[in-house]
């Protein structure tokens, strides 16, 4: 019976943590008077026409429109973080090559690198192509396995995946890239999960680079777009649309979070990071 | 690693590697060290973004020691740095202890910890940030029933960068994984011995956790170090870098030297960007040799 001490402890936690999403929730359909007035997060009643009001903003879009872009720039930037941090981590993990240590030196340093040096110059990169306002800018790193930490995790799950693998999958005629794979990837599978679900709801947050890369509104990502309802909107009943515009923007990462939780978490724990 | 355990896959040769690696090399050379060599070649310009960058050397960084707002922006990411990392590992190594006892529903509760770093800085969270810590929210009016009597988080110079602190704190779950999965790691065995050898458990937390952790430690001050170093996203979208510049960080420095829409100097901005890279690695550098690490093993 002394582990009722650490389930308090923990449940006092959780509750403290938890209490101020709980509370967004609530507070979307409360007025101005019980938001200010009561710290309990149960509304009064239940109104869900904010939440259709909410979902037509007060933007000339609808959210749908928002997530469609948000989606547009999310399902290609993870697909291509997958693959190229997958084969990135396999020739680091499984081959040996001229400058070998070198490379994995750069990959290091890169980790270590503040991003806000390169915003400038990138900015001043694709503007001079003229890609601004579009999504390549922010889609087209993904595809060099520009996350470290990605390529990172990976190479440690491959070290944990024994080479008689490999060998047996050479001897039966797999080249690397079979082998890769078939043999492989089904290995890795929880890293490759934590990977996509990371890329999703970084970029899902992201915040900075479409604020700088992004400008036509009908473009914008649901970042921005509430961003734009928060700048644009007073006191009022507005206040309220806000507050459930944000609950709606938080739903996919949530939900995305709750479907991979298992081999997410899993993931993260066994990623080799306790090295 | 060891050379003599590489021998390359049947059918492969001394390039395939290589090859696959391409990517990296590729993005590493356009997206890290052109923009590195770019922005140190743009903080020895004056360049407003419109009109070509003219070259005036060192200008910038003479200025810069000159620049109240600059010091000011020092002073306060030093300080949010300060005030936050230490108080993230700590909170993060706590819940991880109590979470690494092996009781029935710890995955339920690793969940609950986890889910606000998920949200990073995302829109929804400010929004929920800013009105927790209103005037008449919720922080305040927890206070009130506990008799305290409530606090002008955003109205004063003091308190506005514990808004940030607080928001950067609520999410330490990634921290804490990192943490556990390096607890789990430890051999019940040598808590075992010394049990044995009659050591109490405090005893064991500082003679056998922490040597044990201190790989992780040391990873999860370094990440967390830079990350505040060059914290942006929260004080912008929160306090605006108000009051009184009390929370304007130098990333909201750069942000608005490159970024602003009238008098702007992103020579000057860049410049800054490049000293803050150096005290960065410089940090970093100082942590590798007091720790002894000369060279982080793969």
């Amino acid at each position: 019976m002394k582990r009722i001490p650490v389930y308090l402890l923990l449940t006092v936690i959780a509750a403290v943590m938890l209490y101020p999403l709980l509370w967004l929730i609530g507070a979307s359909f409360k007025t101005n008077d019980e938001i200010f007035g009561s710290v309990w997060f149960m509304p009064e009643s239940f109104d869900l026409s904010v939440y259709k009001g909410a979902w037509k903003t007060v933007t000339p879009y609808t959210m749908g429109h928002y997530f469609r872009n948000t989606f547009m720039i999310i399902i290609p930037k993870t697909i291509f973080a997958v693959i190229s941090s997958v084969l990135v981590a396999y020739g680091f993990a499984r081959f040996d090559f001229p400058f070998r240590r070198f490379f994995f030196a750069l990959l290091m340093a890169g980790l270590f690198m503040p991003s806000i040096v390169t915003v400038m110059p990138m900015y001043i990169l694709w503007s001079s192509l003229g890609l601004l306002d579009t999504y390549i800018p922010l889609v087209v790193p993904a595809m060099f396995a520009t996350e470290g930490m990605f390529v990172f995790i990976l190479i440690q799950f491959f070290k944990g995946v024994p080479r008689e693998f490999d060998e047996a999958a050479g001897i039966d005629g797999c080249g690397p890239l079979r082998t890769l794979f078939f043999v492989l990837l089904p290995c890795i599978r929880p890293a490759v999960v934590s990977i996509a679900v990371f890329t999703f709801l970084w970029t899902m947050n992201d915040f900075l680079n479409p604020l700088i890369m992004i400008h036509s509104v009908d473009k914008y990502p649901v970042s921005l777009a509430l961003r734009l309802s928060v700048d644009s909107t007073g006191q009022g009943y507005e206040q309220r649309k806000i507050i459930a515009m944000s609950v709606i923007g938080l739903i996919p990462s949530v939900a995305v979070f709750a479907l991979a939780q298992k081999k997410f978490v899993g993931g993260i724990t066994a990623g080799g990071l306790a090295g | 690693m060891k050379k003599s355990s590489y021998s390359n896959p049947v059918g492969t040769g001394r390039y395939t590697g290589l090859l696959l690696i391409s990517p990296f090399i590729v993005g590493f050379l356009l997206f890290t060290a052109y923009p590195f060599v770019c922005s140190f070649v743009l903080g020895l310009t004056e360049y407003d973004n419109v009109r070509q960058p003219e070259f005036i050397g060192f200008d910038n960084y003479r200025r810069m020691m000159s620049d109240d707002t600059f010091r000011t922006s020092v002073g306060v990411t030093l300080k949010y740095a300060a005030l936050l990392v230490p108080a993230k590992l700590a909170v993060s190594l706590l819940v991880a202890l109590l979470l690494s006892a092996e009781i029935r529903g710890i995955g339920v509760f690793r969940t609950v910890f986890y889910i606000p770093s998920i949200l990073g800085a995302n829109l929804a969270v400010v929004i929920m940030w800013q009105y927790l810590f209103t005037s008449g929210g919720l922080v305040n009016q927890f206070l009130e029933l506990v008799g305290a009597s409530p606090v002008s988080w955003y109205g004063d110079p003091d308190r506005a960068i514990f808004v940030i602190v607080l928001l950067r704190l609520w999410e330490f779950g990634s921290t804490m994984v990192i943490f556990l999965t390096a607890l789990k790691a430890i051999p019940k065995e040598l808590y075992e011995a010394a049990r044995v050898d009659g050591c109490g458990r405090i005893r064991g937390f500082f003679s056998i956790t922490l040597p044990q952790l201190k790989n992780v430690i040391f990873v999860n001050l370094v990440l967390q170090t830079i990350a505040a170093l060059q914290e942006f996203n929260a004080p912008y979208m929160l306090t605006g870098g108000g009051p009184l510049k009390s929370t304007y960080t130098v990333g909201m420095l750069i942000y608005d030297e490159m970024f602003r829409y009238n008098d702007m100097n992103a020579g000057y901005a860049n410049a800054v960007s490049w000293v803050l890279f150096v005290f960065i690695a410089a940090v970093i550098g100082i942590m590798f040799a007091v720790t002894g690490r000369s060279r982080r093993e793969d």
